[in-house]
C-alpha cells in the first residue's frame, strides 16, 4: 500500500514536472522561463526525496541539498542577469 | 524607469546567511568523503557557489578585498599538496602515494581515524575551487 502510495506521487510530480515544461517553451516572457526552470529543481528535490524512501537509503541526501543550492544560485544568476544585464557588478 | 543604483538589501543580507551555510555543507562534503557520498571534487564545487553568491549579492570590487586569495595560485598549492603526499611515502622507502591510516586519541572527538588520503584529497579540493572561480572570474571581467 505504501508503495503504492509513493508511485503515485512519483506520478503526480512527473505530471508537474510535464506542465513546468510546458510554460518554459511556451512562456511569453524570460522570468517565466526562470520561474519554470526554479520550480523544476524544487520538483526534482521532492522526486529524488520519494526515490529515496522507495529504495530505503539515505545516499542521496547529499544530493538534495545540492540541487538545492545549484538551483538557488542558477535562479538568482539568472534574475540579476535580467535585472541589470550583467551577473557581477564591477563597483 | 530604470533606477541608477538599485538597492538590494534583501539580496545582501539573506546572501550572508546562505553563504555561511553553503560553507558549512562543503566543508562537511569534504570531510564525509571517506565513508560517504562527497569528498573533495564535490566540496571544492559547493565552495566556489558560496563565493560566486558572495560575488552575485555584492561588487566584484568588495569581495576582491574580503576575500584577498590568489585564486590562480590555489591550485599551485592544491598540485603541490596532492604531489607532496606522494613523495612523503616515498621517503619511508614506500612506492609513490602509498596511503597509511591509524587512530587517534582526541580529547574532544574520541577515536579519530586520521588518513593520508586527506592531504590529497585538501589538493583535490583547492585545484577544484581555484579552477571553478578563476574560469568564471576571467569570464566575468572580459569586457573591460
Amino acid at each position: 500500500m505504501f508503495q503504492i502510495i509513493l508511485y503515485f506521487s512519483l506520478l503526480v510530480l512527473a505530471i508537474s514536472l510535464v506542465l513546468f515544461l510546458i510554460r518554459i517553451i511556451k512562456g511569453p516572457s524570460t522570468q517565466d522561463r526562470i520561474l519554470g526552470l526554479d520550480c523544476i529543481g524544487v520538483t526534482l528535490v521532492g522526486f529524488i526525496g520519494i526515490i529515496m524512501i522507495l529504495q530505503e537509503t539515505i545516499a542521496y541526501s547529499d544530493i538534495i541539498l545540492v540541487l538545492s543550492i545549484l538551483a538557488f544560485v542558477g535562479t538568482v544568476a539568472m534574475s540579476k542577469f535580467m535585472e541589470r544585464g550583467a551577473v557581477f557588478d564591477r563597483d | 524607469m530604470k533606477q541608477l543604483r538599485p538597492n538590494d538589501m534583501m539580496l545582501q543580507v539573506s546572501m550572508r546567511l546562505i553563504t555561511l551555510i553553503i560553507f558549512a555543507f562543503s566543508f562537511y562534503l569534504f570531510l564525509a568523503g571517506h565513508n560517504n557520498p562527497g569528498g573533495g571534487f564535490i566540496g571544492g564545487l559547493m565552495t566556489a557557489s558560496a563565493i560566486l553568491v558572495l560575488y552575485l549579492a555584492f561588487d566584484m570590487k568588495t569581495i576582491t578585498k574580503a576575500i584577498p586569495f590568489n585564486f590562480t595560485t590555489m591550485i599551485g598549492v592544491g598540485l603541490l599538496f596532492a604531489v607532496f603526499t606522494g613523495i612523503a611515502s616515498m621517503l619511508y622507502g614506500f612506492p609513490f602515494l602509498t596511503q597509511f591510516f591509524d587512530y587517534f586519541q582526541f580529547p574532544v572527538f574520541g577515536e579519530v581515524e586520521l588518513t593520508t588520503a586527506l592531504p590529497f584529497d585538501l589538493g583535490v579540493y583547492l585545484v577544484v575551487v581555484g579552477a571553478a572561480l578563476t574560469i568564471i572570474l576571467a569570464i566575468a571581467e572580459d569586457d573591460k
